[in-house]
């Protein structure tokens, strides 16, 4: 059964039409990557799925049940909640430690105590390796780091789906590799995962299916191995040779 | 030049520099609390509390303190309101207290709208990606901003606010005009008293920095520390 589904989903932007029209639909178990040129709208889509982004028309289900349009503001936070969210530039809250921004939601929103909740928290800091940061603040952590920290704090949470919104893009070469080995970890797992990425390897070994986005829509939707191999569209080949360099 | 009219006068300066600190924090307390609920509505995503506290600055940063005062002073005791009196105050400030809370009052309300533009900006210049991250984990707008935002915007709006002080303590010598007994008040007093139109001037110029640059001095300090902070 779908876990998201989109339909018609449109986003403008004043005059600019990001999304020109979503049908798309997302089973549980899933890793998507989302590919593409930029300003093909990937991000958007993205943002739309929990709603930090609101669509200008067309409707999303989640797990059954239509959350736009017309969920109420304590069920769009119920459903952020079960949609975790990874960024691009982290968001970890600089005033708090590492064990407070694991924490902060899960006490407050899913009603833990502080104890229960740090509990968790470092059960999760030892999955990723950074059990001895705990107490270290977001400034004094290295990019990978960040990053790390920022996919168990939206693991925290026990999301049915994680969103990814490019999380490699801002990193040192050298530290995307370890964080592309926790997001691997995770689909090795079950997790279901959405990942808008430039990282064509994560793509092709990670995924189990490949979207190519283009223009504010699906140009394709294909296994890594179909479209990497031979992909259906003209706009998709030249996208693969620029960024492949073939 | 003589200024010899202190030794008998000096005390007067006291009382007037202590009735002036008095009339400044009451003005930036009641700026403050009407300041951060108009800040409230100004980042509101409605559009009604937006543009009910938006004419409300504009209109306050577009008009005379003065004029403020005068409205306050005898526009409210027209329309029959009375500035209760109370006594713990009175026997503080040793002077009529619903003038002097009219007058604190008018500063508050000036103060408010700059209090406002300070909050908006302090909260507007936490980058919008920790607004969306605190939502993302489903957590609601209120605590969002209550526990992500506002304690990263108060880092802003300390120094600032701190300056606001010191700028209200200089601002509130215009109250001196309905006859309570600040600073300028007591200086236009010797003024007349010793027939000296000049010199009681310099020293309540030299009284006023007295105030007002410790302040900014130790507010400077204090955003520094806030600045080299663990985060």
């Amino acid at each position: 059964m779908a876990l998201i589904e989109t339909t018609g989903l449109v986003k403008r932007f004043g005059k600019l039409e990001v999304l020109k029209g979503i049908d798309e639909s997302i089973d549980e178990g899933e890793v998507v990557a989302v590919v593409g040129p930029s300003g093909g709208g990937k991000s958007t889509f993205l943002r739309c799925l929990n709603l930090l982004e609101r669509p200008t028309a067309g409707s999303i289900a989640f797990d059954g049940a239509t959350v736009f349009p017309g969920a109420k503001p304590k069920e769009e936070d119920e459903l952020r909640r079960r949609v975790g969210m990874v960024f691009q530039h982290f968001n970890l809250f600089p005033h708090r430690t590492v064990l407070d921004n694991l924490t902060l939601a899960p006490i407050r929103v899913r009603g833990l105590s502080a104890a229960e909740a740090g509990d968790e928290a470092m059960a999760l800091l030892a999955r990723v390796g950074l059990s001895d940061k705990a107490a270290a603040f977001p400034a004094q952590l290295s990019g990978g780091q960040k990053q790390r920290i920022a996919i168990v704090r939206a693991l925290a949470m026990k999301p049915d789906v994680l969103l990814f919104d490019e999380p490699t893009s801002a990193l040192d070469p050298e530290m995307v590799g370890e964080v592309l080995a926790v997001m691997r970890d995770l689909a090795e797992g079950g997790m279901t995962m959405i990942v808008v990425t430039h990282e064509m390897g994560f793509a092709r070994d990670a995924a189990s299916r490949v979207l190519f986005m283009d223009d504010g829509r699906i140009a394709e939707s294909a296994s890594p191995a179909e479209f990497f191999r031979s992909p259906a569209t003209p706009r998709a080949r030249e996208f693969l040779s620029r960024v492949l360099g073939r | 030049m003589d200024f010899s009219f202190l030794a008998k006068y000096w005390k007067y300066y006291l009382v007037g520099a202590k009735n002036t600190v008095i009339l400044a924090a009451l003005a930036v307390a009641a700026g403050t609390l009407l300041g951060t609920a108009l800040a409230v509505g100004r980042i509101s995503r409605r559009r009604a509390p937006r543009l009910l506290a938006s004419a409300y600055v504009e209109f306050i940063r577009g008009t005379p303190v003065l004029v403020q005062l005068f409205v306050v002073y005898y526009g409210l005791q027209r329309l029959g309101f009375r500035f209760p009196d109370w006594p713990f105050l009175g026997r503080l400030i040793g002077v009529n207290v619903p003038d002097f809370l009219a007058g604190a009052l008018t500063l508050g309300i000036n103060s408010a709208a700059y209090v406002c533009e300070i909050f908006r900006a302090g909260i507007q210049a936490v980058d919008r990606g920790q607004m969306e991250a605190a939502r993302a984990l489903g957590m609601g707008y209120g605590p969002a901003l209550r526990r992500v935002v506002l304690p990263q915007a108060v880092r802003n709006i300390l120094p600032a606010l701190g300056n606001e002080f010191v700028t209200v303590i200089k601002e509130s010598s215009i109250v001196s005009v309905i006859g309570i007994a600040d600073l300028m008040y007591k200086t236009d007093a010797i003024r007349g008293m010793t027939f000296r139109p000049f010199e009681p001037l310099l020293v309540a110029a030299a009284v006023y920095f007295m105030m007002t640059y410790p302040l900014s001095k130790a507010l400077a300090r204090i955003e520094t520390r806030l600045r080299s902070g663990a985060y």
